[in-house]
Formats: structure tokens, sequence, C-alpha cells
């Protein structure tokens, strides 16, 4: 944390999937929910790519059960839900986003934020947990239940778990990297805040033993889609996050890992 | 006219893939997703809006894959009529410049 030029606010900068949006309160609790939910993801002193002004308005502010709408107008995006308003500006960087002080409102804009980044450069936030082994990244994909959290559960003592809930995986240089994250499922663990490239991705059954099949690339597409985060009402990057899962699958493998829940299952794995 | 002289062309509303022998198309309306087999590909393929779709099929369909006018027609007519039904598709009766990417 840093003081920002006004001396009685604050600054916080987080950095997921090697991005650093810097968080700018003026309110001290919630600068210590940020520290402590997100502390391996702190850039203490460090610059920012993005910016937002916090502000924490008193809970029922809002329309408590308004679902999450995202759309682009004038230039800017706008997030709502029924806990949280913001807006953001891409081409200035900067937003603003108002919420009560509870630890699911940023997590959730944060979440959206990142989606929208990753749309406009070839990748995307993924319903899948993953883990670094020997070097190489593996993502294991599914809806709830589909047994994310249950891999990274049994994982061994040599995986390295980035996320047991949303994969944040990035084009560089036309390969794939999955990279750690603080978004955190069942296990309520945020992962290890490093990066490696993907060997694999892993769509998740449940099964009475351990198989691994080949999914053939137009099935591979439409089951990838199907877990990408997207949240935004915008045509144009529904198209952007298309071409990225079928360039996903283009160069990374995807198999369809048919697993029962013990241990034995990482022995196909890395 | 008949069914077969009208012209089809793709909603400028999709995105589109060839994956294999496959084609996925997608709507960015809804993210509707559809997988179109080897046949349906040949027809999206030259879906221009330029092109009577009994040519398509009598000069694309019918020559690549074992198959009559009759059954080509039959199995052309019910893919265009799903993918008209989800706004994927155009039928026109006359001919007009495809607008999807």
């Amino acid at each position: 944390m840093r003081n920002s030029s006004d001396s009685t606010s604050h600054e916080v900068v987080i950095e997921i999937g090697g991005i650093p949006v810097a968080l700018q309160t003026t309110d001290e609790g919630f600068v210590s929910l940020l520290e402590s939910r997100y502390g391996n993801y702190l850039k203490p002193g460090g610059a920012s790519e993005f910016e937002f002004k916090v502000e924490v308005v008193p809970a029922g502010t809002f329309h408590r059960d308004d679902d999450v709408k995202v759309w682009l107008q004038d230039g800017e995006w706008r997030l709502e839900r029924g806990d949280f308003r913001a807006t953001w500006n891409p081409e200035r960087r900067r937003g603003e986003i108002r919420h009560s002080v509870n630890p699911y409102s940023i997590d959730s804009v944060l979440r959206i934020v990142h989606t929208l980044l990753l749309a406009g450069s070839g990748g995307f936030l993924l319903h899948a947990s993953s883990a670094v082994r020997n070097g190489n990244a593996f993502l294991f994909s599914g809806l709830s239940e589909a047994g994310k959290t249950t891999m990274a559960r049994l994982a061994p003592q040599d995986a390295v778990l980035l996320t047991d809930e949303a994969s944040y995986v990035r084009r560089v240089n036309n390969q794939y990297f999955a990279y750690g994250t603080p978004f955190a499922g069942e296990l309520g663990e945020p992962g290890k805040n490093i990066s490696a490239p993907i060997a694999s991705l892993y769509l998740l059954k449940k099964a009475a033993e351990n198989r691994i099949d080949p999914v053939p690339p137009a099935e591979a597409v439409r089951r990838l889609m199907r877990n990408i985060l997207f949240f935004a009402d915008d045509a144009a990057l529904v198209h952007q996050v298309f071409e990225s899962a079928c360039a996903f699958v283009a160069t990374v493998p995807v198999y369809q890992l048919s697993f029962f829940p013990d241990q034995r299952v990482w022995e196909l794995i890395g | 006219m008949s069914y077969f002289d009208q012209y089809v062309s793709k909603s400028p509303a999709i995105a589109s893939r060839v994956l294999g022998d496959e084609t996925i198309v997608m709507s960015t309306v809804d993210s509707t997703l559809f997988t179109l087999n080897p046949t349906g590909s040949i027809i999206w393929e030259c879906a221009d809006g330029i092109t009577p779709l009994s040519r398509i099929i009598e000069e694309r369909v019918c020559k690549e894959f074992d198959v009559t006018v009759e059954q080509a027609r039959a199995d052309a007519r019910e893919f265009v009529d799903k993918l008209a039904a989800h706004g994927i598709l155009r039928i026109s009766d006359q001919p007009v410049a495809e607008s999807a990417p």
C-alpha cells in the first residue's frame, strides 16, 4: 500500500496475470480487506497499468437482487450488479467503482475487468482449476460439480496450484500461458502467483475409471466456449472470444479426462 | 419460384471458423453455437447470396458426396431452414451481397 498525492487516499496495486491494477480508496478498512485477500498478488509501490477509484458505500445502496450487466456505452464499460456499480474507460485506463465493504464485490469487478482485458488480447478466464507440474501448466475445466476443486485437492506435492476455480489464460508470442489467480472456489485458497506454458486442457468428466481421450476441434471449441467466463453484452467482444477459443484449440491439445476421484488420476498428468 | 431457386447468405451477426472438415458457427447475438457437418460446411461456404441453392447442391454437394439430387435437396432444405430459423442464414428470392466475414 502507498499513500497517493491526497494524504487521506491509499493505493493498492493488485497484479493478476502480469497486469497491475491500482485501487485507490480513502477507506482504511477496505485497504485491510484488500491486503488480506490479495496478499500474494499485491505489488507494493509498483506502477499500474489501470487505475480505479473505489468508493465504499453503505450496504443496501443498490438493488441487491440485480443480475450482473456489462455493456459498452460511449467508449466506457459499465458494470452493474446488485452489490456494485463501476465504470471503466479503457482508453484513459481509469475507472470508478462503488460498492459496500465485502470481499465479493471487488473480486467480481476484478474478474470482469480482466475478462474484458483478456478478450482484446486473445486470452480468457476459464472455469477451470489449474496447476503447474514439471514446468508445464495443466488446466481442468468444467462447470459446477465437474471436479475442478477435486482435481486441485488430489494434486500431488510436486504440483503447484494456480487456482481451483478460474484459470487465467494469456497468449504471449503465440504461446499460451496459465497464471495463478486469487480467485478461489470451494478450496478457499488463492493460487500461487506464478505462470507456466499450458501443456494441455482437460475437460472433466467423473467416471468409474481414469481415461484420457482426445476431443475433436469443433467439439473442443464448443465445450471451451461453455466454460469461458464472459459477462459483456457486446457482439464485437463475443466475436473476439470465439476467435480466441478457436485459436487456443488450434494450439493447445484438448482432451476429455474421465476420472475416478482419487489420487491415481494424477498419474496420467504431467 | 422454387425453394431451391432462392439465394442463401450468411448473417452479418455471426462468427465462423473451419476446424478440420467441420465448421463451427456462432451467433454473436446470443452466443449460440452450431457445428456444421461436411455437407453443411459446403453449403455454408457457398452461401454467398449470389449463387442459387440449386447450383450449390448440384455443383458442389452432389459432386463431392455420393448422394442423389433429391436426397441432397431434402437435407439442404432441412439445414437451411434450421439455420435461417436461428437467424444464422438468410434466404432471399433475389441475389444479395454477402455481408458476413
